[in-house]
């Protein structure tokens, strides 16, 4: 770029501070190390570091990760889903209604319940393509249907708000383990049986390694941020993911289809809640009414944590990832740390409302400094 | 004469109840710059729209290249090479400037079968086609939002040569801009219409359309006054036609012979 540096006298050369400042993941960068800088300064005795400590909050931040990813490319290609949280309660129920109540397979209740949850993604984005009405005010919408239905099925199948007995009927299928095993099983076995991790010590599992293994909610999540990224980045739906949320016109005379990317990126979304709510059921064996309360709110501040805009256009997946990671190292350390659990909002606030600022400064620099 | 590039026969467009365009009818023809003159309302917008596959017409035949053409969608028009750089531009601000360039037309270079965007690609042809049109970029992953109008309207224009553009139409592209902007941007219409591209230039500005045009067309109401040769009509005539059917009617009798 050296020579077309120098042939035009007004343009200033920019520092490489101002340079790395303009990128989207530099607010969860700093972010990421200042919490880890904090923790281990003042939280390293607490157990925090050790195996099942990391798991702990490994766990915590690859689920915030998971819906993350897709509240994440919705809001750069400029639409909201705030019906994540009640996706994820709605998804779960399903499969307990399916494999529980009617006695399905397993794998089939979780084949159909992706399908009606992508659905369900996909007519959210066609009412607020078709309407053209906000999509903040067409997903609050489906907050409540999908809250509801989530309260009101169970209570009348079952009579209760919680259905368990999932993890006996996923006994033995082929698809269930894809959400709720772990794996290196072996890996961590050698490491414990090497002594470079914890091992139980007493008990019907002495000599087994406290954490036995990685669950796949962790491989569900750094697949789906690689995916994200590459998606994002590196192939040219991505740019039209950018361009619809930029200015979602200009891509329409550019060519770009517009509508198809953003009904599709609000089926990502669904299926990111899903991918959440299968691993929580498998994890639990149980649906509850309640699960994926607020978890909407927390996608989309991971995402803004990570540096992209609310009026869409512009962000990172990378970004949001850390955002994630920021808020599940933050809960779970405040935890270790013994620090009262309602200040973890006073922080979520806080850091909510410095992300936004940082991001309409960044924002300026970007359109020209104005 | 060449044959018409593009010709538009007696395109009618109505919204609901309204009639944006009652009958209109524009031959385009290459290497020429065709200014489509018209006040407010006049239905410049709609018509360039019909031309450019946003909007399709209510009555009326598009022939493009000799062949009657039927667009499905602004893609389909630009497959066909009729490119538009619109009042809005359709550049996005908070984009870089080759992300920009090649949206909607990304190259795509395979890795394991797998399509992928090829950036190098399009850093390198968009710095090159900047480089001729005289703007000099800081890089390739520079933001549109920091370029001045003229600057904007010139990646546009270079955009719409560069995928083969065979019309180019131009929305009021002057219509926001400095003197010195605004005369970089003629300069690029006169150089794009040296390439043999048709150019349809829309403004209501006459001395910018008298600086570059060839062929004069004026709209009003949804209609056309005519159509008129370079020295064939005066900057004042023009604009007297541009100014009001009303003023216009009394004058068409003595205007006949020449509009």
């Amino acid at each position: 770029m050296a020579q077309a540096a120098q042939t035009d006298e007004r343009i200033k050369e920019i520092s490489p501070l101002r340079k790395a400042l303009i990128r989207p993941e530099l607010g969860g960068i700093v972010g990421t190390v200042a919490v880890f800088t904090f923790f281990l300064l003042f939280a390293f005795d607490s157990g925090m570091f050790s195996s099942q400590g990391v798991l702990n909050w490994s766990i915590v931040s690859a689920q915030f990760m998971i819906i993350a990813v897709g509240a994440c490319l919705l809001m750069i290609a400029g639409e909201f889903d705030l019906s994540v949280g009640s996706m994820i309660g709605f998804a779960g129920m399903m499969i307990a209604i399916f494999s529980v109540t009617m006695a399905w397979p397993v794998w089939l209740a979780i084949i159909v319940t992706f399908a009606m949850c992508i659905a369900i993604g996909a007519l959210n984005g066609f009412i607020c393509i078709k309407t053209g009405l906000p999509s903040f005010i067409v997903t609050l919408a489906f907050l409540f249907i999908l809250r509801g239905f989530t309260i009101f099925l169970p209570q009348v199948i079952e009579r209760k708000t919680i259905i368990g007995g999932i993890r006996d009927a996923a006994e033995g299928d082929w698809l269930a383990p894809l959400f709720g095993g772990k794996i290196l099983t072996g890996f961590f076995q050698w490491l414990g049986d090497n002594g470079l991790i914890a091992v139980f010590e007493r008990g019907n599992r002495a000599g087994e390694p406290i954490v036995n293994g990685i669950p796949v909610l962790i491989v569900w999540a750094i697949a789906l941020v690689i995916f994200g990224h590459v998606l994002l980045t590196k192939t040219r739906f991505g740019n039209w993911i950018f361009a619809a949320g930029g200015d979602a016109d200009a891509a329409r005379n550019s060519g770009v289809p517009v509508n198809r990317v953003k009904i599709l990126m609000f089926m990502f979304t669904a299926f990111c809640a899903t991918v959440f709510a299968t691993c929580q059921v498998m994890e639990f064996g149980s649906a509850g009414a309640d699960r994926g309360l607020l978890k909407e709110f927390e996608a989309i501040i991971a995402v803004v944590i990570g540096g992209a805009l609310l009026t869409g256009g512009y962000g990172s997946v990378i970004g949001a990832a850390l955002g994630a990671l920021i808020f599940g190292v933050v809960q779970q350390g405040l935890f270790f740390a013994g620090v009262e659990s309602s200040l973890f909002r006073v922080f979520l606030g806080v850091i909510l409302l410095a992300a936004v600022i940082l991001n309409t400064y960044i924002r300026r620099i970007i359109t020209g400094e104005r | 004469m060449s044959e018409p590039i593009i010709q538009m026969k007696n395109i009618e467009k109505h919204f609901g109840s309204v009639i944006a365009l009652a009958g209109v009818s524009v031959d385009v023809y290459p290497s020429e710059c065709h200014c489509l003159l018209g006040d407010n309302g006049a239905g410049k917008s709609t018509f360039i729209k019909t031309m450019s596959g946003v909007h399709k017409p209510t009555a009326g035949d598009i022939i493009f290249e000799g062949k009657p053409m039927d667009f499905a969608d602004p893609r389909d028009a630009m497959e066909a090479g009729i490119a538009t750089v619109h009042q809005h531009l359709a550049m996005i601000p908070l984009m870089s400037v080759s992300r920009n360039f090649f949206m909607g037309n990304e190259p795509v270079k395979k890795i394991l079968g797998l399509p992928f965007f090829d950036h190098d690609k399009a850093n390198e042809i968009t710095m090159e086609a900047m480089r001729k049109m005289g703007i000099n970029l800081r890089g390739p992953d520079q933001a549109v939002g920091t370029l001045s109008g003229g600057e904007r309207q010139t990646v546009a224009i270079s955009r719409a040569v560069h995928f083969g553009a065979k019309v180019l139409i131009l929305d009021e592209p002057t219509s926001a801009l400095g003197v010195r902007q605004t005369s970089n941007v003629l300069a690029t219409i006169d150089k794009v219409r040296k390439q043999g591209i048709a150019v349809v230039f829309i403004t209501h500005n006459v001395r910018h359309a008298l600086a570059v045009g060839d062929r004069f067309t004026v709209l009003n109401r949804g209609q056309t006054l005519g159509t008129a040769m370079r020295g064939e009509i005066t900057p004042e005539e023009l604009q007297d036609m541009m100014a009001g059917g009303q003023e216009m009617a009394q004058l068409e009798g003595s205007l006949g012979g020449t509009v």
